[in-house]
């Protein structure tokens, strides 16, 4: 049960980071710790269960990092768009859609 | 012959068809359809004819018809499960006397039209309406019980408002219009009310039904639906005090006057109190309530129009004296007399009617301060005008004298003061209209107008009217046996005293007015308050504004403030300005700061797992919702 504990406070400290952080970049890194926490966990219950093909559960975790990967880099790419032509990096300052 | 007899409704229908026809015929065609249109009133007179000629007082006579029926059919004209409302007509010499005073006088007031109105805009409107008038009013006299009375009552009405605001661009003739129907109304939701009570106190709404369940009702009730009725009839034939509207109602063009102001649609009340006679037989006081209101509205109507500078405000103020004279000869009992008088006085009073169009037309004014000498002008208006005059003042052997007699008789029998009331009011009478006769046709012109008489359309008319005028009195006995009675020997008393006091009002209109209408002031300096007070219609007006208009007007507009202003638009505004404050309290949350919204995103996270791992809750939240 340790491992879900692990993950569970995995979990907590990437919501954290998207609530507290104000640089965008942070805030990506954050919610790369949350899916890193989310993989954490499926390949841990794949392996304690035993009921599941363990290797095929490995597979889907790699996929799952390739995406994060992927996604990463597409945010990464927009951030640096979005800076150079404003020179806004943090959060609070795009906020342009208010009620 | 035989389709006049058997198809009364023709009378009803083929004036309304004419009316549609006039109405989309336009104004392009109105100057040929006008003389169409007068198809429509001739064949109510045929029918009337006919029928008259047909019924028998002799024989198989249900209440309240007078005489046998001539045709008589009725139809469920609204059905709900057992329940229904019937509406139909009969035919009796009653009906058939009205249809003829109705054709006659409609006819002659359409022939008279074509030349009063020459000229004028929306002669098409103006057909229509006679023609839509006459119809209705012919379904008011043909209906066999309440319900079909009852709409006819309000469609005459109707027309009457529309007739009065014939010219409507005219201020005073919009306002004359509305006070008609305004004060009319009021008498019909006595109409109404009585209507409802009888029909539920009887099931009945027909004439034979509700009288055949009369001796079944408790005394207080027959009385409670006689004075009903009475209101009714006392709005629609102008008796104190809602006679208010008849001489404002003078704002029409004339020969409407003289149709509906002064010969059929006002003394539709005094029809429908003879209609419904055994309601009012079997209640003394409702009778003694419609004595004492006839007899005050006769005397003080007939002490009003002698003050009069409008000829036509005399002659308004004359049929609302006339009227109350009717509905004295009712209360006493005498309802065959107050039906002949009613007859006569169609005659008689719609021949002044016309007379005074002649006479406005012709010299351009309605103030007979600025008339004079117009008898040597307009000879054949003056000639059947003083047949018209004598014949109200109640001169032998002219129609008025011998209707007057047999209602004086009748009074005299029933009530002596009523009696002695009604023969100063009849002096009176023959003291107004021989002022106005004389300040019209004789002395010298005081106007500017070149005065001149009308077309042959508008003699003929009078001089059809001023016929029986003249004779109708010869038919006396025989109206009062075709109407069931027994004709009655002239009492010479009353006779005797009625030429008195005719020739008294005669003798003194004429000598104080033959220098001119400057009598008028010598009258006013010597009976000061009362000759104002009599020019203003003794203040009704004025009492009416104080006693029910100003006091209604001050309800609406409180209730404009309180309820209006302040409830509804209390509830409307103030949900606005709830709705606003909300929404700029909830708009804080809106800040676009998206890690604002985050503690929410994780709250509800929360919640939904709290949701899922607590056993139970979940199936309990989703009954919530109404899964």
């Amino acid at each position: 049960m340790s491992i879900v504990v692990v993950c569970a406070a995995l979990f907590s400290l990437g919501v954290y980071g998207v609530m507290v952080r104000r640089d965008v970049i942070g805030i990506l890194a954050s919610i790369e710790v949350m899916l890193g926490a989310a993989t954490l966990q499926l390949v841990a219950f794949a392996m304690s269960s035993g009921v599941a093909d363990g290797a095929r559960t490995e597979a889907v975790g790699l996929v799952i990092l390739a995406l994060a990967a992927t996604e990463a880099a597409i945010g990464l790419g927009l951030l640096v768009s979005v800076a150079r032509r404003s020179g806004r990096g943090r959060l609070d300052e795009m906020a342009e859609v208010e009620g | 012959m035989g389709v006049l007899l058997s198809a009364p409704w023709i009378a009803i229908a083929l004036p309304l068809a004419l009316a549609l026809l006039v109405a989309v015929g336009g104004s392009r065609l109105a100057p040929f359809m006008r003389w169409v249109a007068m198809l429509g009133p001739l064949a109510v007179l045929a029918i009337g004819v006919a029928s008259l000629g047909a019924t028998s007082e002799t024989g198989d006579v249900v209440a309240p018809f007078v005489s046998t029926t001539t045709a008589a059919a009725s139809t469920a004209w609204i059905k709900v499960g057992d329940f229904a409302l019937t509406i139909g007509y009969a035919v009796d010499a009653l009906t058939a006397m009205m249809l003829i005073v109705v054709g006659f006088v409609a006819l002659m007031v359409m022939m008279f039209s074509v030349g009063y109105m020459a000229g004028e805009d929306g002669i098409a409107r103006y057909y229509a309406l006679l023609l839509l008038f006459t119809a209705s009013m012919t379904g008011l006299v043909l209906a066999d019980g309440f319900v079909g009375l009852f709409v006819a009552w309000e469609l005459v009405g109707a027309c009457s408002y529309l007739l009065i605001g014939f010219w409507f661009n005219k201020p005073s003739a919009a306002a004359a219009a509305m006070k008609a129907f305004v004060v009319t109304r009021i008498g019909d939701v006595g109409l109404f009310v009585a209507i409802a009570i009888l029909w539920g106190a009887t099931g009945q709404t027909s004439y034979i039904g509700s009288m055949a369940a009369l001796p079944g009702l408790s005394a207080g009730l027959v009385t409670a639906i006689g004075v009903l009725l009475f209101v009714g009839a006392a709005g629609k034939s102008a008796q104190f005090p809602l006679h208010t509207w008849l001489p404002d109602a003078m704002e029409g063009p004339t020969p409407v006057s003289a149709l509906i102001h002064a010969a059929t649609m006002v003394a539709a009340g005094v029809f429908l109190v003879a209609r419904v006679w055994p309601i009012f037989a079997a209640s003394p006081t409702t009778l003694t309530v419609v004595l004492f209101i006839g007899t005050f509205t006769a005397l003080s109507a007939a002490t009003i129009a002698v003050s009069q500078n409008d000829i036509k405000k005399v002659l308004a103020y004359s049929t609302i004296s006339q009227l109350g004279f009717m509905f004295a000869a009712l209360g006493a009992g005498a309802w065959r007399a107050a039906l002949f008088l009613l007859i006569a006085h169609a005659a008689f009073k719609a021949l002044l009617f016309l007379g005074s169009g002649s006479v406005i037309h012709g010299s351009g004014t309605q103030d007979m301060r600025e008339m004079g000498g117009l008898a040597k002008k307009m000879p054949t208006t003056a000639v059947t005008w003083v047949v018209g005059a004598a014949a109200l003042a109640g001169v032998p052997p002219l129609a008025g004298f011998f209707a007057k007699d047999e209602v004086l008789h009748g009074v005299l029998i029933a009530s002596p003061v009523a009696f002695g009331a009604l023969a100063v009011a009849a002096a009176f009478t023959a003291f107004y209209i021989t002022r106005a006769t004389v300040l019209t046709f004789f002395g010298s012109h005081r106007g500017s107008a070149h005065a001149h008489e009308g077309g042959a359309s508008m003699l003929l008319p009078l001089v059809a009217l001023a016929i029986p005028a003249a004779t109708l009195g010869f038919a006396a006995a025989a109206i009062a046996k075709a109407l069931g009675g027994e004709p009655e020997a002239l009492s010479l008393t009353v006779a005797g005293i009625s030429v008195a006091v005719a020739t008294l009002g005669i003798v003194a209109g004429y000598l104080v007015y033959r220098h001119g209408p400057d009598a008028d002031l010598a009258l006013e300096n010597t009976l000061g308050g009362v000759w104002r007070a009599s020019r203003a219609g003794y203040f009704a007006d004025t009492a009416a504004d104080y006693l029910f208009v100003r006091p209604f007007v001050a309800v609406a507009h409180s209730t404009d403030a309180i309820v209006d202003r302040g409830l509804f638009d209390g509830i409307t505004e103030g949900s606005v300005v709830v709705s606003r404050r909300l929404g700029q309290f909830f708009n804080r949350l809106q800040t676009g700061d998206y890690q604002g919204y985050m503690p929410f995103a994780v709250a509800g996270v929360v919640v939904l797992i709290a949701l899922a791992i607590t056993p139970g809750l979940l199936d309990l939240t989703l009954g919530w919702f109404g899964r």
